[in-house]
């Protein structure tokens, strides 16, 4: 167990530093020049050296990688070359933005693929739970984003009863908050859903096969209280596995989603701050959404063996 | 551990459904169409947000387009017709020698911190161009030997040369008036003498402007103008279409048009703007170097077609650098009418039939779209094009921009009055014509008469050289709620005048 846990940890931390390199490596080779970008287009060559200078961008790549490592350490995530305005405050407050979303669409993913996952396996032979498989695999095939555009031009441009676009902070106004988030949510839930519904099915009917619901079926409970009572909990271990490499799609999804409905999330940032080479925050904003990534991974595990007792002993 | 699974997701499905249910009942009762905030409130979608709120050290048109004459005010503005026209100064005169310019100021202009406008602010305002701004803007006020205070609302600014371009970029934000003691939080709390102030700023979303009571000029309708900012066309319209905005400040695509053009609750702007679209060609290529292959480009290229394919026949057709805002436009569409067999047979002669050019396109709408257009009637007329996507701004400014690696590009250059900054030898365009210099060097010197006469000189040199074809002239097209009035027709400076707006 504590092994276990210690090599966890281990690969976690390696990943980390892996993905750091990366991601600064990403960058430096990318095209453009950033200081140009933010001078524009009638800027002198001198003008732009002097701000390459300024951003140290004219230093060796190692130093520039070290630095900026040594500042994340430190929690000191730079200042953007666009805005001069320090990062830090920036990412952590459109990271708020992004969870709501992320959180909303989890929420709706589970609201459908519990029910629908438990019903397509239950009556895996009938009707019911063939016509539910067949709607999943649809749900599977849209992306995030397609689904939002048919949201928006359903529910806000023809009908009306919902915003298009646009973020209100929940503590400023909770019903326009609520207004706002359902639609993005629904796009990112929707199609997470119907993903995770397939992983509920397979587990379920695992489960099913099980000796112990047998037992629990031969004590007379009918098959959804059997499951009810002896096989969600059992089922319930892949299901969370899948949740955790899922909240990497999320984040991708909300990335996206968030350029649909405008919303002025951590995809927002990084959008723009790819298409500004404002590349401290790209880096800075990769690295907080991989570390998110890694660390609910690192959760899961954790999770795994707290959830089913057959683990603790390996 | 203790509570069994099944406890604890009845109990999480249970909150969640909750959270659905109080969610559909708050948005069931929205109506669409509404304007947020009430009467005395105005929402209006623009792209492209700002990066800082301090245009002295970071370019771009957003921060401009937002701030100046709404927060800002300059000395001299432009009117909706491109006339010069008192602001901050009530009048001025210029010597017999073209060189010193007397501003008679506004005495009863107030900054928002309260402090009073005077020569010295004016004094400190443009010397500071020189000294603190950082942007390239800050060239054109090189000319400028000094500047004084006469008396509180008497400057006096004297030249090096005479200048008749000093005075119109005083309209731009150069001309920008500060308060010796406000500018220490520029990029994030501007104080102008404007009839606004600048409030708040949601980074991502919107910048929100309150009236300013204090204002010394006739107060603005608006109690409040929130700028919000969109990334692509779709969300803009819905925007609008669903009641979160009241103006489209910007069309981005104009074939999305019909869908409010059709609706009376809407109205739809047309003007025009300062944004030539320039098929521009690297005149320092050997194959450009041809004056017969450019003409022969230029007659290749239908241009009525073009802007009906590809910008929805919403544009104007000008033929040369200039647009008809300024005292010097001419209809220059007749040097080079479209006419394929001629293009034809001088491709021919100039031995550039057959020849692959690389017109290489920054990721732009209108480049995008027209771009295929411009391919499909050079090859009709004998050249073969090749074309390249360049991510814009970054890769395109790179590789056309700074290195000049191209044949031909596309992209609308929207800075007033920039004829002479494209085309020049420094310029991406590498356009070497000693005689187009000496037209500009002699409108910029003269006076009124001769400035005009000169740049209709200059601009039919361009026309007739082919130094480059200008595809259209980018639209002014706006849409907004049918009962918002005020809204500017022609779109030719850096700012957008919220002031004359209302309901």
């Amino acid at each position: 167990m504590i092994l276990r846990l210690i090599e966890r940890a281990g690969v976690f931390l390696v990943s980390l530093v892996v993905s750091s390199v990366l991601v600064f490596a990403f960058m430096a080779v990318l095209p453009g020049d950033p200081a140009r970008v933010a001078l524009g287009v009638n800027a002198s060559d001198e003008a732009v050296a002097e701000l390459r200078r300024q951003f140290g961008l004219d230093r060796p790549l190692p130093t520039q990688y070290f630095d900026w490592l040594g500042g994340l350490l430190r929690g000191d995530f730079g200042t953007s070359y666009v805005s001069k305005a320090a990062i830090g405050p920036q990412v952590f407050d459109r990271l708020q933005v992004t969870l709501w979303l992320v959180v909303a669409g989890m929420i709706i993913a589970l609201l459908v693929a519990v029910p629908a996952g438990t019903v397509m396996a239950a009556r895996h032979r009938q009707v019911s739970g063939l016509a539910l498989s067949a709607l999943s695999q649809v749900g599977v095939a849209v992306p995030a984003f397609l689904a939002g555009i048919l949201l928006i031009v359903v529910f806000a441009v023809k009908l009306g009863w919902l915003p298009a676009n646009g973020w209100t902070p929940p503590a400023q106004d909770p019903a326009m908050f609520l207004k706002q988030l359902i639609l993005p949510a629904l796009s990112l839930g929707l199609v997470q859903g119907a993903v995770l519904t397939r992983y509920v099915r397979s587990a379920v009917l695992e489960v099913l096969r099980e000796d112990y619901l047998r037992t629990a079926r031969a004590k007379g409970l009918r098959p959804f209280q059997a499951l009810w009572k002896h096989g969600l909990r059992n089922a319930a271990v892949p299901v969370v596995t899948v949740l955790g490499l899922q909240l990497a799609t999320l984040l991708i999804g909300a990335v996206v989603v968030e350029r649909v409905f405008v919303i002025p999330g951590l995809g927002s940032l990084l959008l723009d701050g790819v298409s500004n080479r404002d590349l401290l925050l790209v880096q800075d904003v990769v690295m907080v959404l991989v570390m998110a990534v890694l660390l609910v991974n690192f959760l899961v595990d954790l999770l795994y063996v707290a959830l089913d007792p057959r683990l603790r002993t390996a | 551990m203790k509570s069994s699974f099944p406890t604890r997701a009845v109990a999480f499905l249970a909150s969640a459904a909750l959270l659905a249910l109080t969610a559909c009942s708050a948005g069931s009762g929205t109506s669409s169409g509404s304007s947020p905030g009430g009467d005395q409130n105005l929402s209006i979608g623009l792209v492209a947000e700002p990066a800082s709120l301090d245009f002295t050290t970071t370019d771009g048109a957003a921060i401009p387009q937002a701030l100046l004459g709404n927060v800002y005010e300059t000395l001299v503005k432009q009117d909706d017709s491109g006339k010069i026209v008192p602001s901050l100064a009530k009048s001025w005169t210029v010597s017999p020698d073209r060189k010193t310019y007397t501003f008679d100021l506004a005495d009863n202009a107030k900054f928002t911190n309260d402090k009073q406008f005077t020569a010295n602010d004016a004094v400190f305002s443009i010397n500071r161009v020189k000294t603190a701004w950082t942007t390239s803007l800050k060239a054109a006020m090189e000319v400028v030997s000094s500047a004084k205070a006469l008396s509180p609302t008497q400057l006096q600014v004297t030249l090096t040369k005479p200048s008749n371009d000093w005075l119109f970029r005083m309209t731009t934000r150069i001309g920008a008036m500060f308060s010796e003691s406000g500018v220490s939080a520029l990029a994030t709390a501007p104080i102008g003498t404007g009839p606004f102030k600048f409030s708040k700023w949601n980074r991502g979303d919107s910048i929100v402007l309150t009236r300013n009571d204090n204002y010394w000029s006739t107060k603005p309708f608006f109690q409040q103008i929130t700028l919000k900012y969109f990334k692509d066309a779709t969300a803009l319209n819905n925007a609008l279409l669903t009641g979160t905005i009241n103006v489209i400040g910007t069309v981005q695509a104009p074939e999305a048009l019909s869908q409010f053009t059709s609706n009376d609750k809407y109205q739809v702007i047309e003007g025009t703007t300062n944004g030539e679209v320039l098929l521009s060609f690297n005149n320092a290529r050997p194959v450009m170097a041809s004056l017969e292959t450019r003409q022969a480009i230029r007659m290749a290229i239908d241009h009525k077609a073009l802007l009906d394919t590809c910008w929805a026949g919403r544009g104007k057709l000008i033929g040369s650098m200039v647009p008809p805002t300024d005292p010097w436009y001419e209809d220059l569409t007749g040097v080079a009418p479209f006419d394929l067999a001629k293009a034809k047979s001088m491709l021919q002669a100039s031995g550039a039939a057959g020849k692959t050019l690389r017109l290489r396109l920054p990721t732009l709408p209108y480049a995008t779209s027209c771009g295929q257009v411009v391919k499909s009637q050079l090859e009709q007329a004998g050249l073969k094009v090749q074309i390249d996507q360049l991510e814009f701004p970054a890769a395109w400014l790179t590789t056309v921009f700074k290195n000049a690696d191209y044949d031909m590009s596309i992209v609308a250059h929207v800075e007033p009055r920039d004829l002479g900054a494209v085309f020049n030898p420094k310029y991406y365009t590498r356009y070497n014509d000693p005689t187009l210099q000496g037209y500009l060097a002699a409108a910029d010197a003269g006076d009124e008469a001769a400035q005009t006469d000169n740049m209709k000189k200059a601009a039919r040199r361009l026309s007739e050289q082919a130094a480059g074809d200008w595809l259209f002239l980018l639209p002014n097209l706006m849409v907004a709620d049918k009962n918002v009035k005020g809204l500017p027709t022609n779109a030719i400076t850096e700012n957008f005048d919220l002031s004359k707006l209302a309901r």
